[in-house]
């Protein structure tokens, strides 16, 4: 068994389903559109910042505040390309003409995730600058040091929630099982463990928490996160190296 | 050729699979017959590596499933109809099969021309018929040309055009020397279409026979007597030439003449008669008595109501139910004081 022939069957998979195109687009719009609305927000609001804030202050980051919301577009694209196998009964049929399980995981898993981080790089480029034209004078410059590590890394960013996701429904199998685990995580859980002081030092451990701070060029004032934009994209990838791990063992002793 | 032995796959306490060894041999069609939940479906996931058995074996042409280079090619198999993604147009539902198997994508359309779905080619799955779906997954199980095809209850909810397109098709495959194996619950079905028979119930091979012999030995034609003067009748039919054999009961079963010969007979001898019955055992009879006995204690179940022609005679061996048997009352006169 060739992987290329898997790898362009998934391919084909992918491409021929309507989930692909809107859970993407979404991802995209949203992301840029959000962005703007709060950059302009941002901008109108500059003068009323304080000192410190105004020291701190990240146009960078401002133009991804958009993916707060995106992502979860992300992760939907991301848990339907692989619970669309189990929901519909097709994961009978595809490990049927791919028994080696493995392959069939991952061939799906590296053809979704390219396409997440082509989509994924170009909304970031298009949120930055768009984001940018609506801050002004405030703008950063992608010359600027950290920015074009920021944009790329906003990319990255979304490119591996959505490679999480898959090896969450790899190993829930259940589309709505998975969502309704990841979207309250990534919404709400993870942003109240990491505001709340008593649950800080482990909600900056969570793979959002850690895989966004790629995006920051300025960190705040009282910033005392032990680890730096890669550190905290390190993290994000050993988390989605764990879940994709958990699926492809359990795929591989269970009964399809 | 497919081979299994000792095929076992168990959920928790309950046996879905219990220690099969057949071979399905290429060239006829294998009907793979048994009542819902006999474990038929379990038995072909686990042909198709999908399941993984609890204990023995499945080899296709000598090799395991997964050993096989482009499986698609070997082994065909349509197991459920709604196997594939709704939203996908079966155009690129068998593009995706064929393209991970090495396939070339002119194969598709020809499949596509085979089960008669290419005017629908490029519409989304979701809105097939039934018969379309089943169409549609039998167009996946050609697509690799292979030399082993497998059917899981193809004709289940079709209407006679398609179960007749289906029946045609898997002898028309068989002819050209492929291993056909079809699964079924209907009998009368499996009579149409299958050369050879395997039958399982409760999990376990009960039969594995030619279809044939399973009609020559299961669908036996006899007339049933019975008469309170049995000893005489016994004595003119013997006179007559005609074997009578015993079936418990008092009663006799006569092969080989007709109820009107028998019945003139006893007339001319003035004996009486209780009974006088032509029967015929059908093969549904004969399936579901084969498969009910996995079931029961007893390897022989008369379902004949006990007779009434002879008040003072003990109750016959066989005619006691299960669980009534003699130990299960002996707490009853205690009870009962």
């Amino acid at each position: 068994m060739a992987a290329t022939q898997v790898l362009r069957s998934e391919w084909t998979k992918i491409r021929s389903v309507a989930s692909t195109v809107w859970t993407l687009g979404l991802a995209v719009v949203v992301t840029i559109a959000l962005g703007m609305l709060i950059s302009i927000l941002s901008k109108n609001d500059y003068d009323n910042l304080s000192r410190e804030d105004k020291i701190t202050f990240d146009p960078t980051y401002i133009s991804f505040a958009g993916m707060s919301l995106g992502q979860l577009a992300m992760i939907v694209f991301g848990v339907l390309v692989v619970s669309n196998e189990y929901n519909t009964g097709m994961i009978r049929t595809s490990l049927a003409a791919v028994p080696q399980r493995g392959t069939f995981l991952f061939s799906k898993v590296a053809v979704a995730a390219l396409l997440a981080f082509v989509v994924g790089i170009a909304t970031s480029f298009v949120a930055f600058f768009l984001g940018q034209a609506m801050l002004g004078e405030y703008k950063a410059h992608l010359g600027d040091p950290g920015v074009l590590r920021a944009v790329i890394g906003g990319g990255l960013y979304m490119t591996l929630i959505a490679m999480f996701s898959m090896g969450v429904a790899a190993m829930l199998r259940s589309p709505m099982l998975s969502l309704g685990i990841l979207m309250p995580f990534f919404f709400l859980i993870s942003s109240i463990l990491g505001n709340v002081s008593a649950t800080k030092k482990i909600g900056r451990f969570l793979p959002d928490q850690a895989g966004s701070k790629i995006m920051q060029v300025k960190s705040p004032f009282d910033d005392d996160t032990p680890y730096g934009p890669w550190g905290g994209l390190g993290i994000m990838v050993a988390w989605t190296a764990l879940a994709l791990l958990g699926g492809y063992v359990l795929l591989k002793k269970r009964d399809a | 050729m497919i081979e299994l032995e000792g095929l076992t796959k168990r959920y928790g306490e309950k046996v879905a699979v219990n220690n099969l060894t057949f071979t399905v041999h290429p060239g006829t069609v294998t009907g793979f017959l048994g009542p819902n939940g006999a474990g038929k479906s379990t038995t072909m996931r686990m042909m198709l590596g999908l399941d993984n058995p609890t204990a023995g074996d499945v080899r296709i042409d000598g090799k395991h499933y997964a050993q096989l280079k482009d499986p698609l090619k070997y082994i065909g198999a349509l197991l459920d109809a709604k196997a594939m993604h709704g939203g996908r147009s079966a155009f690129n539902h068998l593009l995706c099969l064929a393209q991970s198997n090495g396939i070339p994508r002119a194969r598709v359309h020809e499949v596509l021309d085979t089960v008669g779905l290419t005017a629908v080619a490029r519409k989304k799955a979701k809105g097939f018929s039934l018969g379309m779906g089943q169409r549609l997954g039998i167009a996946g199980a050609l697509l690799g040309d292979p030399e082993i095809l497998m059917f899981d209850e193809p004709v289940n909810g079709l209407d006679p055009e398609g179960i007749h397109w289906i029946r045609n098709l898997m002898k028309s495959l068989a002819a050209q020397g492929r291993t056909v194996f079809v699964s079924s619950h209907l009998m009368s079905e499996m009579a149409l279409t299958a050369e050879h028979l395997v039958v399982i119930g409760q999990g376990r091979l009960l039969a594995d026979t030619s279809m044939s012999d399973f009609i020559r030995q299961n669908s036996r034609s006899y007339v049933r007597l019975r008469s309170p003067q049995r000893e005489r009748l016994l004595d003119v039919l013997h006179e007559a030439g005609i074997t009578a054999v015993e079936a418990g009961n008092g009663t006799l079963e006569v092969d080989g003449a007709g109820s009107e010969q028998l019945g003139e007979l006893a007339a001319q001898h003035q004996l009486v008669l209780h009974e006088l019955s032509p029967q015929q055992a059908s093969l549904e009879e004969a399936f579901m008595q084969l498969t009910a006995e996995s079931v029961e204690y007893h390897a022989h179940a008369d379902h004949q109501p006990p007779t009434t022609a002879d008040p003072g005679s003990a109750p016959p061996p066989g005619g006691t139910p299960p669980g009534q048997g003699w130990g299960a009352t002996w707490q009853q006169p205690g009870k009962g004081n």
